[in-house]
This record gives C-alpha cells, sequence and structure tokens, in this order.
C-alpha cells in the first residue's frame, strides 16, 4: 500500500469517476484558467481541460450558494459549432429526434445525437439564429466524435467549431437580477430562449438555459473579453464562483442526466427516461438513426428505465453500485452523490422497468454490505426555471 | 507522547499498547466537505495498510488505511450523526477509532508533527 498511491487517491478523490472522459494527454486550459488560480480553485483535468472542481468556499457551499443567490461556472470547455447552409434544419433532423424545422430563431431545443442502435452519442442544446443557421453547444469530452459525425453525415453544410468563444453560466434565483444591470433584455427573455446582448461594450450570446435546475444563463463570449466579463460579474455581491463539483451534485439533484454517466452508446433516451425532448412530430415520422428502437420502445415500454434512487441511510452511493431486489441484481447507480440542498445522499440509476415505481424498495451493495434504498421521485429539489410574466 | 503521524495522512496519539487515530488537518482540507464516514467494527482487526475505514465528501469516496496492525477497540460514536465534525475539528473531536498495537517497531515508521509538516510539503 505505497504511500504515493494513496497520496494520489486523496489528492484526485474529485475526479475518479470523470476520468475515463480525459482521453487526452496532455490538458488545455481555458481562457479563464488564470482567473480560476488567482481564485485558488482545486483545478483536476476533466475531459482534456484543466478545470477547477471547487473553489475556497467547498462544493457544499458553493452548491447552497447557488440555489439561494447566484453561481458562475466556467464551462468553457464545452464545444461551440455554428452550423450553416442551405435546408440545415432538415438535414440535422436526420442525426437527431428533435423538430428542428419548427424551431423559432432566438429559440433552443434540448436534444441528443442517436446511434442505429438507439443509444446516444451525446445531448446538446440547439439554438436557431436564423433560417439556414444553427447554433450547437455540444460535451466537452465528445466534442471530436460529434464534429466527425456532423462532418460525416451533413452534405453541404458549413461546420464552425468556436474555439475563439469561451462559455459561462451563471445560475440561480439571482442570476437574472445580476445579469439584467448589464445586459437588461435578458431580464424578461423567456426559458429556452437566446438574444444577443451588449455586456461592457462586447456583443455576446446569451441563452436563457443551464443544467443546476435554477434559472439562469449561459452566455458566450469572445475569449479576449471573457476573463473581464467574468470579473464584472464576480464583484456583483450575489455572485460567486463555482466549480464542476458543485455542477455535479446540482444537476444530480434536478435530476438531470450527464452524458457518459446516465447516457451513452448503449442507452436509448427510453432508457434514459428524456423522451420528453421527442415531439410528436419526430415520434410520426421518424427518420433519425435508431428510430425503429426508439419509437417501438416509447410504445411497448423499455426493460430498463432511469430512476431517482434515495438511499435509507447517509452513505452515498456511488456510480457503478450494484442494487439489488433480493437476490437478483436488477440496476446499477449511474450517478451518486450527497444532495447539499435535498440533505441526504441522492442518486440516479438505471434498474429493472417493473420495478420503476416510487417507493419500492431495493438494496445497494456498498464496500460489500447491503444497505436499503428507494425509488423515488426525479428531481430531488424542485427545478426553478424561469417563467415569463403574463 | 507526543503525537505522532504516518504518511498515509493520519495522526496518532500513542498511549501504552493503544492508540487514537484520526487523519489530519491537511486529509481533511483536501477531501473537503465531508458527508459520512465508514468506520470499523469495535474488535475488527486489521494488518497495517488494509482499509480501515471510508470517508465521503459529496462527490467522493476515500480510503483510510490502517496506520497500524491491531484491533479496532472503539469508535468515534459522533462521527454517525455529525461527520462534519472531522472538517471542523480533525485533530481533535473529530478522532476516528482507537485500536490496539500488535507491533509495536511499526511505530518507528510514523512521523513527529515536523517531519509530517516537511512530508507534506514536498508532497504538495
Amino acid at each position: 500500500m505505497g504511500a504515493e498511491r494513496h497520496f494520489r487517491k486523496w489528492c484526485n478523490a474529485f475526479i475518479l469517476l470523470e476520468q475515463r472522459l480525459n482521453t487526452m494527454s496532455v490538458t488545455k486550459q481555458t481562457a479563464l484558467f488564470s482567473l480560476h488560480q488567482e481564485l485558488g480553485g482545486k483545478m483536476v483535468p476533466f475531459a482534456g481541460y484543466d478545470m477547477p472542481v471547487q473553489y475556497p468556499l467547498g462544493i457544499m457551499k458553493e452548491h447552497l450558494h447557488t440555489r439561494a443567490a447566484a453561481g458562475l461556472f466556467d464551462v468553457s470547455h464545452m464545444g461551440q459549432v455554428e452550423l450553416s447552409g442551405d435546408k440545415v434544419e432538415q438535414k440535422l433532423e436526420a442525426l437527431l429526434p428533435a423538430d428542428v424545422q419548427a424551431l423559432k430563431p432566438g429559440r433552443i431545443k434540448y436534444s441528443f445525437f442517436t446511434t442505429e442502435d438507439g443509444g446516444v452519442i451525446d445531448d446538446l442544446m440547439i439554438t436557431k439564429d436564423g433560417e439556414g443557421k444553427l447554433f450547437l453547444v455540444i460535451n466537452a469530452g465528445c466534442k471530436e466524435g460529434d464534429l466527425a459525425h456532423m462532418r460525416k453525415h451533413l452534405q453541404d453544410v458549413e461546420i464552425v467549431e468556436h474555439n475563439d468563444q469561451g462559455l459561462i453560466a451563471l445560475q440561480g434565483p439571482q442570476a437574472s437580477a445580476v445579469l439584467s444591470r448589464f445586459a437588461p433584455a435578458a431580464e424578461t427573455q423567456g426559458f429556452m430562449s437566446c438574444i444577443f446582448a451588449d455586456i461592457d461594450g462586447v456583443n455576446c450570446r446569451v441563452s436563457r438555459s443551464g443544467y443546476s435546475g435554477e434559472d439562469g444563463y449561459e452566455i458566450s463570449i469572445p475569449n479576449s473579453d471573457i476573463d473581464r466579463i467574468s470579473r464584472l460579474l464576480l464583484a456583483e455581491t450575489e455572485v460567486e464562483a463555482i466549480g464542476l463539483g458543485a455542477r455535479d451534485s446540482l444537476r444530480l439533484e434536478s435530476g438531470l442526466c450527464l452524458y457518459g454517466h446516465e447516457l451513452d452508446t448503449e442507452t436509448t433516451p427510453v432508457e434514459a427516461d428524456i423522451i420528453w425532448a421527442i415531439p410528436k412530430s419526430r415520434r410520426a415520422t421518424g427518420g433519425f438513426p435508431g428510430a425503429e428502437r426508439i419509437l417501438s420502445e416509447i410504445t411497448d415500454g423499455p426493460k430498463r428505465i432511469c430512476v431517482g434512487i434515495k438511499p435509507e441511510g447517509r452513505a452515498p452511493m456511488r456510480e457503478g453500485t450494484a442494487l439489488f431486489s433480493g437476490d437478483e441484481q436488477v440496476g446499477t447507480i449511474t450517478s451518486g452523490g450527497f444532495g447539499p440542498s435535498a440533505g441526504h445522499p441522492v442518486a440516479m440509476a438505471i434498474i429493472r422497468t417493473d420495478l420503476k415505481e416510487i417507493g419500492t424498495a431495493l438494496e445497494a451493495e456498498v464496500r460489500g454490505k447491503r444497505l436499503p434504498c428507494k425509488v423515488a421521485d426525479l428531481p430531488f429539489v424542485k427545478q426553478n426555471y424561469y417563467r415569463k410574466p403574463k | 507522547m507526543a503525537r505522532q503521524y504516518s504518511r498515509e495522512h493520519e495522526w496518532l496519539d500513542v498511549e501504552g499498547d493503544t492508540a487514537l487515530v484520526g487523519i489530519t488537518e491537511f486529509a481533511q482540507e483536501q477531501l473537503g466537505d465531508i458527508v459520512f464516514i465508514d468506520l470499523p467494527e469495535v474488535g475488527a482487526e486489521f494488518d497495517k495498510g488494509d482499509d480501515i475505514a471510508v470517508v465521503e465528501s459529496v462527490k467522493a469516496a476515500s480510503d483510510v488505511y490502517a496506520p497500524l496492525t491491531g484491533e479496532v477497540i472503539e469508535i468515534n460514536d459522533l462521527l454517525a450523526d455529525e461527520p462534519a465534525t472531522v472538517n471542523a475539528s480533525a485533530e481533535a473531536d473529530g478522532w476516528f477509532f482507537k485500536m490496539s498495537i500488535s507491533d509495536k517497531s511499526e511505530l518507528d515508521e510514523l512521523m513527529t508533527a515536523d517531519e509530517y509538516k516537511t512530508f507534506i510539503e514536498s508532497e504538495s
């Protein structure tokens, strides 16, 4: 039991689950790297980038602060891709089950690239900028694969990856009050809408979206200005810098799937229970990879499904933990940790569909011991998205 | 006897044939907010280097290794309900367990407070 091995284990404690996404040997830095260091961020490799897992505040307080006021996250590691070309909306529909043609300019939809077998290559946000112009945000760990996939299948479409732009998320109930001091139009823009707004003299893409379960924005900013604008936002009393650790606990409490955990090429969107993102029109017409399996699972029900799991005790149940009903293994935890706002451990799992009823008692095998848990309603904490006043 | 430290970031107060064990302030800081501690059972026997406890933070689980060979004779019951005690007081109220010492020669490998300070500076 070498001391070095042990030391590494302690220091890398936060990133063990993410390491498989870290396929690159040399880590890249975002344009906010020096800001993270200045703020005392604990930097870890994540999906090929050196990212702050937490700041001196710590994951627990960062999480609670985001739910109470506003948190600023660097999500520049994610991919920002512009697609342009005649009928690009129709062409993209051949790769995913969203109704891209019906998307109105300035509106955003959540969707996912599917495989021929009905699995998920990546989940993403699609913004319609105008006729024949789309803007995608894709996961950091899937960037190369997504780009290759699109280049292969989208004929006569210009595909531009915007490495010249960074992305920050401002999330929490005070996010709107803070951002509208700089960009007044942000205050009343609808949930899942996108506007271009001037922030301190810079034209920024402001989307009312995020992955914390709270109201908030994702703001795409040229690399040359992102440090300055991030500092302006952080100078507001409501705002704290938040790391990837709290980003993960916030999305998990909010019951949001994360690629590489609930979603992968072996899991269909029906199994991941995200069919709300497949509109009626696409269920009727199909025409996306894996449509046959996905549509039949929607009709007949999948064999396994993603659910919330609430451990009965205080021990967290981590990703990979086996779930049992009696002697039979019936599922596996896909994400698990502690929910700071829930005040108890929280998890998501993929289990046999017949056991999905809320309250079903199961057992999780944690360090050789069987611990009780129950199927729970998702989200664990009520989502708090913006609704336009009527 | 003065407090001693292991290379695995544990502190030990040795008294006769027993040692009171916890994790260091440095380890506590590295782990962040602690939400659960899986302590060994009283009466359980361990070899030096065995997994003896698990500390769970918001994000991850980390093993704690037995600093010595021996038997657990008492555990800190407070930690079951108040695991964050370790964040607030790693080297006092947040002690983990008391164990018997089977092989006193293992104590030779432990460090003094000054040696441990140098050790963590060289590691970080």
